[in-house]
């Protein structure tokens, strides 16, 4: 038996005698995951066990290094273990954006220390992290941005305001871009830093959306105060580290699972007819849609390969980003069309409190955030056909 | 495994890249056209194609060919694609090996696979006998006659049609059209008495015929496969067909998209490069992203179809996804251009009137579509 074998059946017993039977369903959005920090609830005892066990072998982030509260496993490993949990079906046990952001950027750009003070807490699910980009005049110009951090010494004072920070009313920390010189061009006068949001200085409020939700928050800094030991990278180069990070901002997020295919949920809900959909046009719309998602799907495959291969994938991911968000906006009306009037309902025991509305709404954020798809359009027609300015 | 290409394969790419684009880029197409040629192909470039491996790229090593597999045959395509490179590859050494490899006989195997290696006999299928691809539908008919098969019958858009040796023609053998058993594959001589073949001049200027079958007498050892059981073996095999032509129109556009994008770096009005415009840029940035997830696609199935057993879904998401994006790059491409795009003198023509004519060639964007749904259980 190959290392990689020994490796498979291992982990395959250790998930059977560890994975609590709640942990082996489907989530069905965003809010059933286990998001980690200081103010976070468990949903279930099931929930609390399974993160617990996990980290403790620091598989809620299987590449990391051990001495940061990873795994230590090796790409080959990782996905032995991603295809073992998805044979039980068991849920990712921890998501959070440090581990998708601020993680892989502190790897990258941190110091040792920083490294060692941040990540293990990130792995544990410790400490909920939020990303302060966008501020009210600098959104797809996110360079603009003119939140000011004054040196104190070994500390900065912070004033200014942030936008559509994701969960920052739910977050302990908080990774942030500040303009630390004025008089430079708008892209190198900006540094990153990060600091605890639990000081008088810090006050955020959510945004209500059309979805009736409020995953997003104006961040207001008076007076807070960042130790310069969390500056990271040097100062005024954080837009690096920033761009480095939107490239890698949207990859997590297609681990945490593939959703439920259109194609089931039209079977379900409209009932077939010779093993086909009971509906013609909405049939030939499904498949339509899912040859784009199932190609898209290949695609990220094959951007990994290419990837661990060592080929510079660089603006691919804008074409991932832009790609992606449209087909799950895509995906999100033809929910819609499947469930017909039901998916109307806004409130109540019948429909989840409007579940599918609310989350059909949700997407339209998805090709604003993170760089809208036309700002994607412009860094693919820019950076890889080269087309002229 | 990687969905990426190994090294050899990348080597065979570089190696077809280079080749195809010396050796018969499309301004050869164009020669052929204006020169009338009977048989649209070059006989010294199907030489050098032999040479090279190319034309025995899916026949296995016993006999006689490179043994490259279907990811092999589709980097091969994809250039000639880019190119517009006409040869009978794809009838001969891609639909017609596949076929003979899946269903044939020792004997047959033992005749005509290093024969289609060499570039020395020409193959093509015979099978649809009306404007969409539907075997099911076959008509033709081959009666039980002097312990043979007697054929009557039609079949139009056959490739190489005018050109080939041996026809493998799909034939009702029992049953009535729109059975999916009673079909049977039979091999006939292009020579055979009662056999017409009428060459069709289409779109794409290559080389295209109407078989018309006046009581055709072919042997019992004409049967390839199983009788009355063809759809069983046929299927598999086109399918290997099928994604070889969703390579071929991947090298369409993305040599449209190549194009279109020089173009726009080039081209002034206003004062200005047109490339600068924010219109045009979405534009191709969105067909460059359309081509990106049309390649993974394309890739993913070349390999399902080396590893063997059923990969129908595959090849029909491979085939519809490449279908409509080579329709999105070859329009884009024409209108991008503007004025110029819609002459003759200019090659972008070359290239639509090639893109819709493999599109619709053994099932096009709709009917793959439907097998997709019904391959993933709706």
């Amino acid at each position: 038996m190959s290392d990689l074998e020994a490796f498979r059946q291992e982990t395959r017993d250790w998930l059977e005698a560890n994975c609590p039977p709640l942990m082996r369903t489907a989530a069905g959005s965003e809010d059933e995951f286990c998001w980690g920090g200081r103010k976070f609830v468990f949903q279930s005892e099931d929930q609390k066990l399974w993160l617990e066990r996990m980290a403790s072998r620091g598989w809620t982030v299987p590449t990391w290094p051990k001495e940061y509260g990873g795994g230590g496993l090796s790409k080959e490993e990782a996905k032995v273990l991603a295809s073992e949990m998805r044979r039980l079906k068991a849920r990712t046990p921890l998501v959070s954006f440090g581990i998708w952001m601020l993680g892989p950027a502190l790897l990258k750009f941190g110091t040792h220390e920083q490294k060692l003070e941040h990540l293990p807490k990130i792995a544990r699910g410790e400490i909920r992290w939020c990303q302060g980009y966008s501020e009210p005049n600098a959104g797809s110009d996110l360079a603009a941005l003119a939140t000011k951090a004054e040196d104190k010494g070994d500390h900065y004072i912070i004033n200014g305001q942030k936008v559509w920070t994701s969960y920052a009313d739910k977050a302990d920390w908080i990774f942030c871009l500040v303009r630390t010189d004025f008089e430079a061009t708008k892209h190198n006068g900006i540094s990153f830093v990060l600091f605890d949001m639990d000081q008088d200085g810090v006050s955020t409020k959510p945004i209500k959306l059309i979805s009736g939700n409020s995953p997003f928050c104006e961040t207001f800094f008076d007076d807070a105060i960042a130790s310069k030991t969390n500056l990271v990278g040097e100062e005024n180069k954080g837009w690096t580290i920033a761009k480095y990070l939107l490239t890698h901002e949207r990859t997590g997020i297609s681990d945490m699972g593939l959703p439920t295919p259109l194609n089931a949920l039209a079977k379900e809900k409209l009932g077939t007819i010779e093993g086909q959909i009971n509906d013609k046009m909405l049939r030939h719309q499904i498949a339509e849609h899912e040859i784009d998602a199932a190609s898209f799907m290949f695609t990220l495959e094959r951007a990994k390969d290419e990837a661990k291969a060592g080929g510079d994938m660089g603006a691919f991911s804008s074409m991932l980003k832009g790609y992606g968000t449209e087909l799950n906006k895509e995906r999100h009306e033809m929910i819609l069309k499947v469930n017909g009037s039901d998916a109307f309902e806004w409130e109540g025991q019948f429909s989840n409190n409007g579940e599918i509305a609310r989350n059909w709404l949700r997407t339209k954020a998805n090709s604003i955030e993170g760089g809208t798809t036309e700002v994607q359009l412009n860094i693919i027609a820019k950076r890889i056909l080269n087309l002229p300015a | 495994m990687a969905l990426i290409l190994n090294e050899e394969q990348q080597l065979l790419k570089e190696s077809a890249d280079g080749f195809f684009a010396e050796r018969a880029p499309v301004s050869q197409l164009r020669q052929l056209r204006d020169d009338m040629d009977d048989k649209c192909f070059s006989a010294d470039l199907w030489k050098e194609m032999a040479e090279m491996g190319f034309s025995g790229i899916l026949v296995d090593e016993e006999h006689g060919g490179a043994g490259f597999g279907l990811v092999g045959a589709g980097v091969v395509a994809e250039a000639m694609g880019k190119n517009l490179s006409a040869s009978p590859f794809h009838a001969s050494s891609i639909a017609s090996a596949a076929i003979i490899d899946a269903a044939g006989n020792d004997q047959q195997k033992g005749s005509l696979l290093p024969a289609i290696a060499a570039g020395e006999t020409i193959a093509t299928l015979a099978i649809d006998e009306k404007g969409t691809h539907d075997p099911e539908g076959t008509a033709l008919k081959a009666e039980a006659s002097d312990g043979g098969y007697k054929l009557s019958g039609m079949k139009t858009f056959v490739q190489e049609g005018g050109a080939a040796d041996q026809l493998i023609v799909l034939a009702r053998t029992s049953g009535e059209q729109g059975d999916r058993d009673g079909l049977s594959l039979l091999l006939v001589d292009r020579r055979a008495a009662g056999l017409i073949v009428d060459r069709t001049v289409m779109t794409d200027s290559r080389n295209w015929a109407k078989v018309t079958f006046e009581g055709v007498q072919v042997g019992a050892d004409a049967l390839i496969g199983e009788e009355g059981k063809a759809l069983n073996t046929l299927n598999p095999a086109l399918d290997k067909a099928r994604v070889v032509l969703a390579a071929e129109l991947l090298g369409i556009a993305q040599e449209c998209l190549d194009q279109t994008v020089k173009y726009l770096q080039e081209r002034k009005q206003f004062g200005v490069l047109i490339g600068s415009f924010q219109g045009l840029q979405h534009r191709a940035a969105q067909l460059f992203s359309e081509i990106a997830v049309t390649r993974s696609a394309v890739l993913k199935a070349l390999q399902m179809g080396d590893a063997g057993g059923d990969f129908s879904w595959f090849a029909s998401l491979a085939k519809a996804k490449a279908c409509k994006t080579a329709e999105l790059a070859t329009n884009e491409a024409v209108q991008m251009h503007g004025g110029i795009g819609m002459t003759d003198e200019f090659d972008i023509g070359f290239y639509i009137k090639r893109a819709r004519t493999i599109q619709a060639l053994y099932g096009d964007y709709n009917f793959h579509a439907d097998r997709f749904a019904s391959c993933s259980g709706y």
